[in-house]
């Protein structure tokens, strides 16, 4: 592809103490697309989130964001650059109110009518969340504190949404709901990228995937491809 | 089912769980007969119960209650300011700051040898107001800075370690502060000058006789309390330090520098402190090396009585904290009969915090803790 990738990881390697996690993994997420990361328990999803992030730092390999070797780069820098991500389950700052929440989502900017045009845009996608601005977070359903972190990722206008088990403690009525509004989203032309347990879901809505396996990606191909691929569930995800 | 349930709930009810409902029971009795006792003292002074416990009692006239009221406010404003940064800090990292008592100290000890030489040059009598402004100044600055630099090299380097290890270490930084002050200044007591004659007399306020000094500090606390306020709740700085304290992993995702949020944490704790040292400095214009002691302990019980980990718990529990120890003595003790009562202030100081964990373990105005929290 002669398009620059928006993130990437070229045979990255990462460790926590002696325990190889990410295990020489190629990633690449180009601009305005979706793409999910599958697998199971301890495969390395988490591992891959916070090193694109740059809240764990490979011990070899390289982290591109636009082209541009970042691994020395703090999360800030990343943030900055429009890359921001929605935390496994949800993790709002509970004891703050539902508006500061939005706010410190836009802590690195300091555009006031950009930030207040952003708290627009957000409370037409979520009309609800308008309703609840000045209740402290810990007070919301399950529901309404995605929305709040979904809301809170966008408010530093990001380019890329990294989505770390988006439809983890939800209840099943609102793993739909939350993947079709993940869907809108998209649409907008934001490229996503998201760790899922439920990989028909994920895949259902995806372009492409890849499975890790033990800090390995043994399978990478098109949502398509995965769905149809037999051996996905059984060798890969763990699952019966 | 019912059966069960009855024996589960027997079962939970252990000795100890007796053993405190006895002690609050007789806790909360004593208060009572002493506060029930007291007002009998004051209707009818030669009732036989007063006869029998403290025939040499006299009670209190309204003048000295109020006279007790106000020392106990302001004495609780200071307690105040400085149990803002233990509280702070706990809430941040989760770990109880006990040299927070020493930067309260370095702050009145710098007071002290700036008014020495202003007071040498002369402006402390022809100036004060600019000289209080000086002193204050350089009482804030060099707590600050104290604070910051025994946050760099005691606890950062700890971050990661169990919360033992930097409680641990904050009660070694306390000693190597105190004796670092005793070494440079010597142990002997250093007095303030003398206050100017318009600031410290006796006015009246609202039939209430009150010491200028006294009103300084509480002015003086209530503004910096209120400017720390905003700070925390008004401006993008304490909304990052408040997202710190609860999730420093998210907070470095939206983008928070963590270190530099727990550094201003620190800072701001150090400046109360030292705007509490100056109070201290002039209302009992005395400071030695151990002068951070008592207040330290005694903020720090004040910031558990209020909850600790929530600023307005902190500044609530040291009034709270400094009017109990100003008028239980009095209202409580006395009638009961307990000789020397006055000298007892600290003992009521640390039996209220025993009583508010009694009571409500999370403090007057504290969130319940979840387990995780606890450890």
């Amino acid at each position: 592809m002669t398009e620059t990738a928006l993130l990437e990881f070229r045979s990255v390697n990462t460790h926590y103490g002696a325990v190889h996690i990410l295990k020489d993994v190629d990633l690449a997420i180009y601009p305005g697309e979706m793409v999910c990361l599958l697998g199971g328990n301890a495969s390395g999803k988490s591992t891959t989130l916070k090193t694109l992030l740059g809240m764990v730092t490979p011990t070899s390999g390289h982290v591109l964001l636009d082209g541009e070797v970042v691994n020395d780069k703090p999360t800030s820098y990343r943030v900055t650059n429009g890359v921001t991500m929605v935390p496994e389950n949800r993790r709002l700052f509970k004891r703050l109110t539902v508006k500061e929440n939005l706010e410190l989502g836009a802590y690195l900017r300091d555009d006031r009518e950009g930030i207040e045009e952003d708290l627009e845009n957000i409370y037409e996608l979520f009309p609800r969340v308008k309703e609840r601005l000045s209740q402290k977070a810990g007070t919301l359903s399950g529901g309404e504190q995605q929305m709040v972190a979904i809301g809170r990722a966008l408010m530093s206008r990001p380019r890329v949404l990294l989505m770390d088990e988006p439809s983890m403690g939800l209840a099943p009525a609102l793993v739909q709901q939350n993947f079709e509004l993940i869907q809108q989203i998209h649409e907008e032309g934001m490229a996503i990228f998201m760790v899922e347990q439920n990989a028909n879901m994920a895949l259902s809505i995806a372009d492409r995937g890849w499975v890790l396996q033990t800090g390995r990606v043994v399978l990478d191909d098109t949502a398509e491809a995965l769905l149809a691929n037999p051996e996905l569930r059984s060798s890969y995800l763990g699952e019966s | 089912m019912s059966e069960t349930v009855k024996k589960r709930s027997k079962s939970r009810v252990s000795g100890v769980d007796r053993f405190l409902t006895v002690v609050r029971v007789l806790m909360a009795t004593l208060i009572v007969i002493g506060i029930v006792a007291f007002i009998a003292q004051q209707v009818w002074p030669g009732n036989p119960f007063a006869d029998w416990r403290n025939p040499d009692a006299r009670g209190l006239t309204g003048d000295q209650f109020k006279g007790l009221v106000v020392s106990g406010l302001s004495q609780g404003a200071m307690y105040g300011l400085i149990a803002l940064g233990y509280s702070m800090v706990y809430g941040v990292l989760g770990f109880i700051n006990f040299a927070h008592g020493e930067v309260f100290m370095v702050g009145t000890m710098s007071g002290w040898i700036t008014s020495e030489k202003l007071h040498d040059a002369g402006l402390w009598e022809s100036n004060f107001i600019l000289s209080l402004f000086l002193i204050i100044l350089v009482a804030i600055t060099t707590s600050t800075v104290t604070a910051i630099i025994t946050e760099r090299i005691a606890y950062r380097p700890l971050r990661s370690s169990p919360r033992l290890i930097p409680l641990i270490t904050s009660i070694g930084v306390s000693f190597f502060i105190q004796n670092a002050v005793l070494g440079l200044f010597g142990p002997a007591s250093k007095g303030y000058p003398r206050l100017p004659e318009w600031l410290s007399k006796q006015r009246s306020i609202f039939t209430v006789e009150i010491a200028g000094t006294k009103i300084l500090v509480m002015v003086v606390a209530a503004i910096s309390m209120a400017s720390l306020w905003y700070l925390v709740e008004r401006t993008q700085t304490g909304r990052a330090m408040r997202a710190v304290a609860e999730d420093k992993e998210i907070a470095s995702l939206m983008g928070i520098n963590v270190n530099r949020t727990i550094v201003i944490t620190f800072g701001v704790g150090g400046a109360m402190a030292g705007v509490g040292g100056i109070l201290w400095g002039l209302l009992f214009r005395s400071v030695t090396h151990m002068t951070g002691f008592l207040p330290g302990i005694k903020a720090f019980t004040a910031a558990v009585v209020g909850g600790i980990g929530n600023m307005g718990g902190a500044m609530a529990g040291g009034v709270f904290l400094g009017s109990a120890e100003s008028i239980a003595p009095m209202v409580i003790l006395e009638p009961l009969g307990v000789p020397g009562v006055s000298q007892l202030k600290d003992a009521v100081a640390f039996t209220v915090l025993v009583l508010v964990l009694l009571f409500k373990p999370s403090g007057l105005f504290g969130e319940k803790l979840s387990q995780e929290d606890r450890a």
